[in-house]
């Protein structure tokens, strides 16, 4: 019999529409594969295995009844910790949320839900998605399952590590600097930030609010295809949300794996290549542009000259929202209080113990900085410049995108580094997102897709970026790419995978 | 230099001698909120001193991942706010976050317009109780959320032993707030008191004339701040400013400028400096007491709220919400004095009493102006007086005091009867009809009845019959009295003195 | 532009309403002079040409209608709290507002 965790979601959804199987088979299976690899791996801080099953009974039933159900329905999901879920703990990977259980649903979990999809449980995440590594979880590091000693990438290096390591087939993340890409790049999976307002970021416990989007996490372009389609679209909740319809996200990506990209201009970014990158992923980034190039891609050479400045801009804007959002974990409300070890026991007080008790280095870090960059005399400098840099970013792609269709980069200028290599040293870790972060300063969409192993034997990502609203041009471009080199390769990436030792 | 609350820091001036020394400059920050159903930023309703935190949603809750979303109608309500105050609207303006930390802000920042408020540079034009005219120049009227309300609850009353704690209820978060600011005031000179009074008075008309809010003082639907700073001349720049926060009914407004006036100088005079503090209004004590200086508390590290999208106010929309605005109070109130034909005294009277409304639904009724301001400012205003409420608050509507009125015209009661009639509404007997019936107070008008009453008083009294007789008409009142008093009232005086006179003296 | 100052750090973690031990404070003023000499680059190219992106994408007027939802049911409100009491969030006390 077959492993029902090998499958695509695409595939999986085909067997549960043909009642070849069962969702209550497909969703215990992936519940066994999680118990197996979970001690090795850590991608989950919650498993919500009985409501998953019985969320599989019932669209079992429903579907034994002949209603018609969501293409997906059935198939199992596993949701980024910063994704609120009602009834389930959600904890955006920090103390301070620990134990919390939201009396709401996020509009994507709402969607999921009502598609029928069992919830299998919430991912590991750098705390408040803050890192690129996931070791800034307050609830322990995810491993990579490539090579258990590194990491997962970050901030949703839980979601890329479960469908990497076939824990879940599908996983949300979401990316505010590349929380997306990175991970999918380093564990040889795909994963897409879409246009900003392209999906709800209604219930996402906010980072950096003009900057993050969720998006898929899959083993293939078009099981991201089928998740964008499912959790996109127009939310009222939503004011950032954009009010038309997607384009045609599952058709573009069928079309792509036809492998013809015919009068299709992919332009090379100039600035994210060369210098910094690692030479076994500059040298996947030159093989793919000429199979790009193969399959008929006009390629061609753009500048953008303020994409220097862009990480400089990312590391003030992201701050100062995050530390005005980050506010109300408080200890008011909800959540962890502590009382001060001295002094007077006042709101002001226990709110300045529970956020030095309850937040993380990293986040105090990142509230610091841009309360810093907001505060009395120096938002011109910094938050004020920040935006106009952010112009600047915008106006570069604007110039980019009118010689091309979609512009393309490595996703991440090295592989996956060592657990702890970067912990203590805030600003290298910070360079890891330089390609992924004038995605989202400008709000447009961006994908990740393997496009090979480097020298080191370790996965590496392909990023193909479009211009806002024109998401199907990632999943076009993508989808080729990948049939392409899986016909070189002669299966997927993951296929090169070591197997995980698995707990019995 | 503070103390402990209500207990005045230093002699106070006497304020005609403040005013004749200093010259005072204030400006007054008025929060009102809209009468929305929903809230600011969410769909939750918008209620008062209902359940705590039974109208409450993620977003007035703050809760981790909740988003606002305009209300479209709360956005409406302050352009027609802006508007009514003479303002500009603004082509483009943003939302940003106040930010700062207090547990009844569920965020830790409210949601406000920093820089970039919908209406700005206006006007209005302030009528005093003498009729003068004071113009007030507005700064911006801005649109933000409410915060929540917490209730202290101390150590000796609460339950945890010795501690003291709060309690919030967060149903008042989010309600939809405009904020009217108007800019330095000055040459009111020693009707400052008075000015402020009547600005937020006005406002408070114009809130209600617009249906943008109940306007509710005693709810605090409308609040003030109140900033006053005192300086040598007229020529002078301007001294430091205190701001007395949340003064919450007219006479609570005069009174703190005028107590701010006379603890400003009496500093002053003895050559001490103005502290730029918020104070706070001790409405028992008519005084004001410092509130805490805190080093960061100017620091809000405002930006745009990247939540929300700006706000461009398409210009026909605006032009459609002016020509449908309703006609300012004042200018109504001038039309109405004019329609009505009261005298300056009586309009102003009628103002006061905040009866312009009352006695334009008893005219609406069919009653005559000079008969609604009877009632209104006579039988009732003493009633009310007496229960110490509004007259508005009265149990008796405009409509019913237009039909006792009209049973009057009709002659089915005299002025007395209508005197009782009054009663047994107010008492809770039912409308004027109703009363009339169920208490018999109906007046006489079938000559027989009246004729054996007047039969049997002229029995009675002879002597005073055989008077008239003799054409000494003095003692008709006699017999009338007395018919009056066997009908209870109910004859009509006149219609009596006709059958008197109809008997006695055989045509 | 300045460089940070250990006091200053101190200053804008109190704003932020986050204790900080003495120890913590040294580590995160050094890291943090580092990161924001890095990030101060943004301010040579922000000209006053240049005007400012507050929202990546040009949205304008998204309202909703004035109509009521329920609430949230009180007891899931409360369930999450630290502490309540009559319906009502229970906080410490609060120091007299400014
Ligand atoms: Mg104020
Ligand atoms: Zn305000």
């Amino acid at each position: 019999m077959t492993d029902l965790t090998r499958l695509t979601a695409a595939d999986l959804a085909g067997r549960l529409t043909s009642r070849d199987v069962s969702s209550v088979e497909a969703t215990q299976a992936h519940l066994d594969r999680i118990a197996a690899v979970e001690p090795a791996l850590h991608s989950f801080l919650y498993v919500n295995g009985d409501e998953a099953l019985a969320t599989a009974r019932d669209v079992d039933s429903r579907r034994a009844a002949g209603e018609k159900l969501h293409a997906l329905a059935g198939v199992p999901i596993a949701i980024k910790d910063i994704v609120v879920t009602k009834g389930m703990p959600t904890t955006a990977g920090s103390k301070i949320l620990e134990g919390w259980i939201p009396p709401y649903d996020a509009t994507i979990t709402t969607r999921i839900r009502a598609a029928g999809l069992p919830i299998l449980g919430k991912t590991n995440m750098d705390e408040f998605a803050m890192g690129s590594s996931t070791e800034h979880s307050a609830f322990g590091n995810t491993h990579n399952p490539w090579d258990l000693d590194r990491i997962p990438g970050g901030s949703g290096g839980g979601s890329a590590a479960a469908v990497a390591a076939y824990e879940a087939p599908l996983a949300i993340g979401t990316d505010t600097g590349g929380s997306i890409r990175q991970p999918a790049a380093v564990t040889g999976t795909v994963g897409v930030k879409p246009t900003y307002g392209g999906v709800s970021r209604y219930g996402l416990i906010a980072l950096a609010s003009s900057l993050d989007q969720a998006g898929p996490v899959t083993r293939t372009v078009l099981d991201s295809a089928l998740l964008h389609e499912l959790i996109g679209g127009h939310d009222p909740r939503d004011s950032t949300s954009i009010d038309e319809p997607l384009p045609g996200l599952v058709a573009a990506a069928r079309q792509g794996r036809s492998g013809d990209l015919t009068g299709m201009r992919v332009g090379v970014i100039s600035e994210l290549t060369g210098e910094g990158y690692q030479p076994g992923v500059r040298a996947r980034f030159t093989e793919s542009l000429e199979v790009l190039r193969g399959a008929g891609a006009e390629i061609v050479e753009v500048s953008c000259p303020h994409f220097t400045y862009a990480l400089g801009a990312y590391y003030l804007i992201l701050p100062s929202e995050a530390s005005s959002n980050l506010a109300k974990f408080d200890g008011m409300r909800f959540g962890l209080r502590v009382e001060p070890s001295e002094g007077k026991v006042t709101a002001e007080s226990v709110m300045g113990a529970t956020r030095g008790a309850g937040f993380g280095d990293e986040v105090k870090r990142r509230i610091i900085l841009g309360t810093y960059a907001l505060s009395a005399g120096y938002y011109d400098a910094y938050y004020g410049s920040a935006q106009k840099v952010r112009t600047l970013i915008q106006r570069d792609f604007a110039a980019a995108f009118a010689q091309t269709d979609v512009l393309v980069s490595p996703t991440t200028p090295t592989t996956a580094f060592k657990l702890g290599e970067k912990l203590d040293d805030p600003l290298a870790m910070y360079l890891n997102d330089v390609a992924t972060i004038p995605a989202n300063l400008a709000g447009i969409p961006g994908l990740s897709v393997p496009n090979g192993l480097s020298d080191d034997g370790l996965p590496v990502g392909f990023q193909v970026l479009a211009p806002a609203k024109a998401d199907d041009r990632l999943y076009r471009v993508g989808a080729a790419l990948e049939a392409l080199l899986e016909a070189q390769w002669g299966g997927p990436i993951l296929a090169k995978a070591p197997e995980l030792e698995v707990a019995r | 230099m503070t103390t402990a609350n209500g207990t005045p820091e230093v002699d106070l001036v006497d304020y005609d001698d403040a005013v004749a020394r200093y010259d005072p400059v204030f400006g007054i920050e008025v929060h009102v909120e809209l009468g929305t159903r929903t809230k600011m930023f969410c769909p939750s309703i918008v209620v008062f001193g209902d359940e705590p935190n039974t109208a409450v949603s993620p977003v007035s809750l703050g809760l981790p991942g909740a988003l606002p979303v305009v209300n479209g109608t709360a956005v409406e309500y302050a352009i027609r706010i802006g508007l009514a105050l003479n303002c500009s609207i603004a082509e483009t303006c943003r939302f940003a976050r106040k930010n700062y930390f207090y547990p009844d802000v569920p965020k830790n920042f409210q949601t406000s317009q920093s820089d970039e408020p919908i209406a700005y540079d206006g006007w209005l034009d302030v009528e005093l109780d003498d009729g003068a005219v004071f113009r007030v120049d507005i700064e911006r009227a801005h649109m933000e959320e409410d915060a929540g309300k917490n209730t202290h609850v101390g150590g000796s009353t609460g339950r945890i032993q010795g501690a003291e704690y709060s309690l919030i209820d967060y149903n008042r978060a989010g309600i939809p707030l405009v904020e009217v600011v108007t800019r330095p005031i000055t040459g009111a000179g020693m009707r400052t008191p008075e000015v402020a009074r009547a600005y937020v008075q006005t406002l408070r008309d114009i809130f209600r004339a617009l249906d943008v809010s109940e306007a509710r003082m005693e709810r605090g639907n409308v609040r003030a701040d109140v900033n006053l700073s005192l300086r040598a001349t007229s020529d002078s720049p301007l001294g430091t400013r205190t701001e007395t926060k949340n003064v919450n009914s007219f006479r609570a407004v005069e009174r703190a400028v005028r107590y701010e006036i006379s603890r400003q100088a009496a500093i002053l005079d003895a050559g001490g400096s103005i502290t730029q503090e918020t104070r706070h209004w001790h409405e028992d004590t008519g005084t004001t007491t410092a509130g805490r200086i805190k080093s960061d508390s100017d620091d809000y590290r405002y930006f745009p709220e990247p939540d929300l999208a700006p706000v461009s106010p398409d210009r026909a929309w605006v032009e459609q919400i002016r020509a449908a605005l309703p006609e300012m109070p004042a200018a109504r109130r001038r039309r109405l004095q004019g329609d009505w034909g009261f005298a300056d005294a009586e309009m102003r009277d009628v103002i006061n009493a905040s009866a312009v409304d009352i006695i334009a639904s008893t005219v609406a009724a069919g009653a005559s102006p000079a008969a609604a301001r009877k009632w209104w400012m006579g039988e009732l205003a003493r009633t009310a007086k007496q229960l110490d409420v509004e007259l508005a608050d009265l149990t008796i509507t405009p409509t019913q005091v237009g039909e006792l009125q009209w049973l009057v015209d009709a002659g089915r009661i005299n002025d007395k009867l209508a005197r009782q009639v009054l009663e047994g509404v107010l008492a809770g007997e039912g409308g004027p009809e109703q009363v009339l019936i169920a208490r018999g107070l109906e007046v006489v008008s079938d000559d027989g009845p009246l004729l054996a009453a007047i039969d049997a008083a002229l029995a009675a009294q002879p002597d005073i019959a055989q008077k008239i007789r003799s054409g000494n008409l003095g003692p008709v009142g006699s017999i009338i009295g007395a018919v009056m008093k066997t009908t209870r009232g109910q004859a009509d005086a006149g219609r009596v003195r006709e059958l008197v006179l109809e008997r006695v003296t055989p045509a | 532009m300045s460089t940070l100052s250990r006091d200053e750090v101190a200053r804008v973690a109190a704003l932020a309403r986050i204790d900080l031990t003495p120890a913590e404070l040294d580590r995160l003023a050094g890291e943090l002079r580092v990161i924001v000499d890095a990030v101060a680059s943004v301010s040579t190219v922000a000209t006053a040409d240049v005007p400012a992106t507050s929202h990546p994408l040009p949205l304008m007027n998204v309202f909703r209608a004035d109509i009521p939802e329920p609430s949230l049911p009180v007891a899931e409100v409360l369930a999450g709290a630290p502490a309540a009491m009559e319906g009502k969030f229970l906080v410490p006390q609060i120091l007299e507002e400014d």
